[in-house]
């Protein structure tokens, strides 16, 4: 029965100020099943306080063979990188 | 009896305790046995905060497990909705239902005891979990609908005994409002039955014997079984600790 339910990506926001992380995935006749399947699965535990849930039929998702010409850009060009600021101290989630 | 022990089977807290219980209990037997994972995950919950309930409400009362597991069934005041068997997976949410808002309601009056306070908002989201999936049910497929309808019938009869009053049960000295909270519970599930596309039964609320005889500690046939099971491992094992 569960494989004739779509499959959802479950996103939780920790706490506020966060963004969503993806936490997981399920599966839930429809997207207010899914909110709660989610609730019992992933944020049981004071985890969230916000939950996102998207139809992975909708996730877009770069393929393993254009690792290459996605991920890996030419590392010389050290202008890219904002490696020339200093971070101050204190600052967390940066 | 003895006039200690009875003075404690009267005790209204011992109704809702045992309420709780009974009804985790019930869930909890859906473990390994669920339609799907999520909902095992979600039924298992569920359970688990009755059961959370049920020690809390015990821990008032005297030792949680020669309450739980050294009674006998005559001295279970659980009402006889809670102890029906699990059925299909709508006879379950069903029962959940109707339980639930009867716990919503009922708990949301006693504001004056922290423990109901807190089981309030778990108890919301139960009846939350309950709602969606009668209306799923209901309005689903024809075989859902016939088993919801199946379901609402065959519990409506145990729902006359929701709203015989708890004696003793009070808010800040008056006695809980049972007239307003069976009035509200009629309305939201006559709502929710009509949204699932459900009929509200036109059976009586009592079987001819009266049920609502829970509270008294008569309860139905297969109660006895439940509470073997559940007492057998504390009964064979005195003392047993994981």
């Amino acid at each position: 029965m569960s494989s004739d339910w779509p499959l959802w990506e479950v996103f939780v926001r920790g706490r506020r100020g966060l963004s969503h992380t993806h936490a997981g995935s399920l599966h839930a006749p429809d997207a207010e099943m899914a909110l709660r399947n989610a609730r019992d699965l992933y944020t049981r535990r004071s985890e969230g306080v916000s939950i996102w849930v998207v139809p992975a039929s909708v996730i877009t998702a770069s393929s393993p063979d254009e690792k290459d010409p996605f991920f890996e850009p030419a590392s010389d060009k050290a202008y890219r990188h904002p490696t020339f600021y200093e971070v101050p101290e204190g600052v967390r989630n940066l | 009896m003895t006039d200690s022990t009875a003075a404690l089977l009267a005790r209204p807290e011992l109704a809702l305790a045992d309420d709780a219980l009974v009804l985790s209990h019930r869930l909890g037997e859906w473990a390994g046995h669920a339609p799907v994972l999520e909902e095992e995950v979600a039924l298992a919950n569920i359970a688990l905060d009755l059961l959370g309930q049920a020690r809390a409400l015990y821990g008032e009362l005297g030792d949680e497990d020669e309450l739980a597991y050294l009674r006998e069934e005559r001295q279970f005041r659980n009402c006889q909705l809670t102890e029906q068997p699990n059925g299909d997976f709508a006879t379950t949410i069903v029962r959940q239902l109707f339980f639930s808002r009867w716990q919503e309601l009922l708990y949301g009056q006693l504001t004056d005891r922290p423990l109901a306070v807190k089981a309030v908002k778990e108890v919301a989201y139960h009846r939350d979990h309950a709602e969606h999936w009668t209306l799923r049910l209901g309005d689903g497929t024809p075989e859902s609908h016939e088993r919801a309808q199946r379901a609402v019938d065959d519990l409506w009869r145990y729902t006359g005994e929701l709203f015989q009053p708890l004696e003793g049960l009070t808010v800040e000295g008056h006695p809980v409002d049972w007239d307003t909270l069976r009035v509200s519970w009629d309305g939201y599930v006559a709502d929710v039955l009509d949204r699932a596309t459900l009929r509200v039964p036109e059976s009586p609320r009592q079987s001819g014997w009266r049920a609502g005889a829970g509270r008294q500690g008569l309860h139905t046939e297969s109660f006895g079984r439940m509470l073997a099971e559940m007492q057998h491992l504390h009964r064979s094992h005195p003392g047993a600790r994981w």
